[in-house]
């Protein structure tokens, strides 16, 4: 059809300048489950969203992506019907496209490179690699590759996030026997304890998980290296290592009244709702204090999920509490607008001091410094600086503190030769996913801090690349 | 995880024993487990009491004081636990000091039983400090005998030892002119914070192993925070052991109340109550 570019003018009068609209539940309605909140297109309007596509010579989207999924050729196929081959298209890049479609922040890039998007919205890019990718879980059974031939070499993933997720799978396909250890009772790291049902149903990350396994992927969940098996131990068994263990380790603010009842760390908060499912208590054992008056602290994606996942909870009130502007905050504006929409309040320009307690231990009141812009710091984006004499208090009953994670010390604790960086980070070369020690490689999270599900597949695609040419030039 | 045999030791105080090969292998003195006994249980921390390199099991003990034990009580021995994750958190620094004083409370008494094993193979003089309520409230304590110079029974009704707690009863000995070299404490919030204020006015270095509330056990959550020497500290990771004299204890006293007014009330339905 598209197949040349006839001139950008006659194409541009066509398509519509804004982003095919996508069904999502109501605010309202929402707010009292926990079920997604985007609803996915239907065949036509995916058809409809992907003829906006202008088919560049020179496609721009497909830099913006950090996994080079071929962007054009698998929209192609959506304006031709052509769904299973749109599907093969995606998969060859990202085995993950159900989530990535949901959770990638495309407005940063694919989207964001994407030309139609100088003078209008782009291509919905996420929606459509979504469609195609729920499309065939309708479809029954997923297509496997042909089996690969045996290399005879083994390999085992720590940590059963995106990035080992993404690396088991190649190194699968590449045809090398592949075993993955998961410290938790269940796979798919923040995709399933952080990341709630309403943005990414589990149903989902378990499907691509067991895909996975049919992939011939041996998982074993309850396992956590370091202690049950040190790096070494595993190096004896197999030929090569892969770290993916993420950033766990949450950050606290460090101001007083901090270790108060009632103040969560996002992890704990979140973890307690999602994979411990406080949400169906009593249903669940897993108990989670229902405040009032919630107050998140943070401006990212975590922070986010917190907030909507307090209204859920049956909140009255949920506060983000931000020490930046709104355009500052990290948070994929998805995220930031759905929040609104759903009532959230958003205190900006402020930052907890001192959380404040009651007779019984429990948080009553966070205490905040006003804050103003100042000069742009490292990150480039303007430094907040306190202003005087300009605190505040708010009644709360509820804190989560959703500003970051480190990763956890446990494998660099019992792995003394392995090199980390100054946030306790695992070194590795970004070309071959190595670090210092011989036939270990690590990527994700746990090499660069938090980040993104794509940028951690993308580390697992490139240190699955790494180990591959590791062991099979070892004799 | 199956379970090979699993009783009631005491009242409400249950050993269970599971097949765990890896785990048997690597587990030492301190280190603790996660339990989740079905799907809709909570991940439930517990000590490593006892365990069978040989044999390839591990044996907790555990009080019946939630919902999520009182699920663990209920099984029986061939039914498989969900999910059992271990070993976790620090041992105990197992060396040779001289003489060793080991108190235990509740399901404390098995937590120094392994400790006193193998703190006594170091060539330690290994004392254990057991309590209950009353006799037939203790448990362990042929096995107890077997790996200990000593066992100090204190019985808050007197059926059995010293009439009273544990920690009158290493005060009477500390103030009789008793020494150790180190002081290990097991068991319920309050017992290792008595402990610690005993041995305190003798700077007599004193280890307490944290049993805080925790979700995850590997350093995520944060949820079993505690304050040591100023610093916020994850039990999980960082301990359970820390040194007693260090301890926020006002904090960790709080912070134990979260959730486990329910616990709380049940502990206090077998041991120790608080004077
Ligand atoms: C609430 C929340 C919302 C987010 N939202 C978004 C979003 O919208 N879009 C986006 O792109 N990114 C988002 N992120 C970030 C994204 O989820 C992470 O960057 C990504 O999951 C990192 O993948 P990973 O594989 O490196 O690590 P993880 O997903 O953290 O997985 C690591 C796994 O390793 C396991 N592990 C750790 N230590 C051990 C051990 N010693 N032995 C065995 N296993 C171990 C962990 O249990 C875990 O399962 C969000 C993060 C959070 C917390
Ligand atoms: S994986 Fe993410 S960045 Fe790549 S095309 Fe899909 S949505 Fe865009």
């Amino acid at each position: 059809m598209k197949k040349s570019f006839p001139g950008k003018d006659t194409i541009m009068a066509k398509v519509s300048p804004t982003k095919t609209p996508m069904r999502e539940q109501p605010p309202q309605e929402r707010v009292r489950n926990y079920d997604e909140v985007p609803l996915g297109y239907s065949p036509q309007e995916a058809i409809f969203e992907a003829e906006r596509c202008l088919m560049c010579k020179n496609p721009r989207c497909i830099e913006g992506c950090p996994v080079e999924i071929d962007i054009p050729g698998f929209i192609q196929f959506i304006t031709e019907e052509k769904f299973r081959d749109g599907v093969r298209r995606l998969k060859e890049k990202n085995i993950l496209p159900a989530i990535c479609g949901r959770v990638c922040p495309q407005e940063e890039q694919c989207e964001q490179k994407c030309i139609l998007g100088v003078k209008n919205e782009p291509v919905a890019i996420g929606r459509l690699e979504r469609f195609l990718a729920d499309w065939e879980a309708g479809q029954g059974e997923p297509e496997l590759p042909p089996k690969p031939k045996p290399t005879g070499k083994k390999i085992v993933i720590v940590g059963a996030g995106p990035a080992g997720i993404t690396a088991a799978a190649d190194l699968v396909r590449l045809g090398h026997k592949v075993d993955m250890f998961e410290a938790l009772h269940e796979p798919g790291g923040v995709l399933v304890y952080g990341i709630p049902e309403f943005r990414l149903p589990k149903a989902i990350v378990f499907r691509e998980i067991n895909y996975l396994k049919k992939l011939g992927v041996k998982l074993y969940t309850d396992h956590v290296i370091g202690q049950i098996r040190s790096i070494d131990e595993l190096l004896d068994e197999y030929d090569a290592v892969f770290l993916g263990t993420g950033a766990g380790l949450p950050w606290f603010l460090n101001v007083p009244g901090e270790n108060l009842n009632g103040i969560y760390s996002a992890n704990e908060y979140l973890t307690r709702a999602n994979l411990m499912k406080a949400y169906l208590f009593p249903k669940y054992k897993t108990p989670i204090v229902k405040g009032k008056y919630v107050a998140t602290v943070g401006g990212g994606n975590v922070a986010m999920d917190c907030a909507r996942t307090a209204l859920r909870l049956g909140a009255e009130k949920s506060i983000i509490i931000y020490r930046r502007s709104r355009d500052e905050m990290p948070a994929r504006d998805e995220e930031i607008h759905h929040a609104e929409e759903e009532g959230v309040i958003f205190k900006l320009l402020s930052n907890p001091a001192a959380f404040h307690g009651g007779n019984n231990s429990w948080v009553k009141e966070v205490e905040c410094v006003s804050m103003k812009l100042g000069e742009p710091d490292d990150s480039g984006r303007r430094r907040p600086v306190p202003i005087p004499d300009a605190n505040f208090r708010m009644p709360i009953d509820v804190a989560v503190i959703a500003i970051g994670n480190s990763p956890n010390p446990l494998i660099p604790s019992t792995t003394p030769d392995i090199e980390t960086g100054r946030w306790g980070n695992i070194v590795t070369n970004l070309e071959t996913g190595k670090t210092s020690k011989p036939g270990v490689f690590a990527g994700g999270d746990v090499a660069t801090g938090a980040a993104t599900v794509i940028l951690a597949m993308g580390a697992g695609k490139i240190a699955a690349r790494g180990i591959h040419e590791y062991v099979m030039s070892k004799k | 995880m199956q379970i090979i045999d699993k009783s009631e030791i005491a009242p409400n105080v249950y050993a269970c024993k599971v097949r765990a090969e890896a785990i048997a292998k690597k587990v030492q003195p301190g280190q603790f487990i996660m339990v989740i006994p079905d799907q809709y249980s909570e991940r439930t921390p517990i000590t490593v009491a006892d365990w069978n390199t040989s044999e390839g099991t591990i044996t907790f003990i555990f009080l019946d004081i939630g919902s999520s034990t009182n699920r663990l009580a209920e099984l029986k021995p061939g039914e498989e636990i969900f999910s059992l994750t271990g070993p976790l958190g620090n041992s105990f620094d197992i060396k040779k000091y001289g003489s060793v004083g080991l108190v235990g409370g509740c399901y404390g008494i098995g937590g120094i039983y392994p400790a006193a094993r193998a703190l006594r193979e170091k060539g330690n003089r290994v004392v254990c400090y057991s309590e209950a309520r009353s006799k037939f409230l203790l448990y362990w304590n042929k096995k107890l005998e077997e790996v200990s110079d000593e066992v100090r029974y204190a019985t808050a009704d007197g059926s059995l030892g010293f009439k009273g707690h544990a920690y009158d009863l290493l005060e009477t000995d500390l103030k009789s002119g008793v020494k150790y070299d180190l002081v290990i404490t097991v068991g319920c919030t309050f017992l290792m914070y008595r402990i610690s204020k005993v041995t305190e006015p003798y700077q007599m270095k004193t280890i307490v192993s944290m049993n805080p509330i925790m979700i995850d056990g590997t350093g995520m959550c944060g949820a079993c925070r505690v304050e040591v020497d100023g610093a916020t500290r994850f039990a999980c990771v960082d301990g359970p052991h820390f040194d007693g004299h260090q301890m926020n204890w006002d904090l960790v006293l709080a912070r134990r109340k979260a959730y486990l007014d329910e616990e709380i009330v049940s502990g206090e339905r077998h041991d120790y109550g608080k004077s």
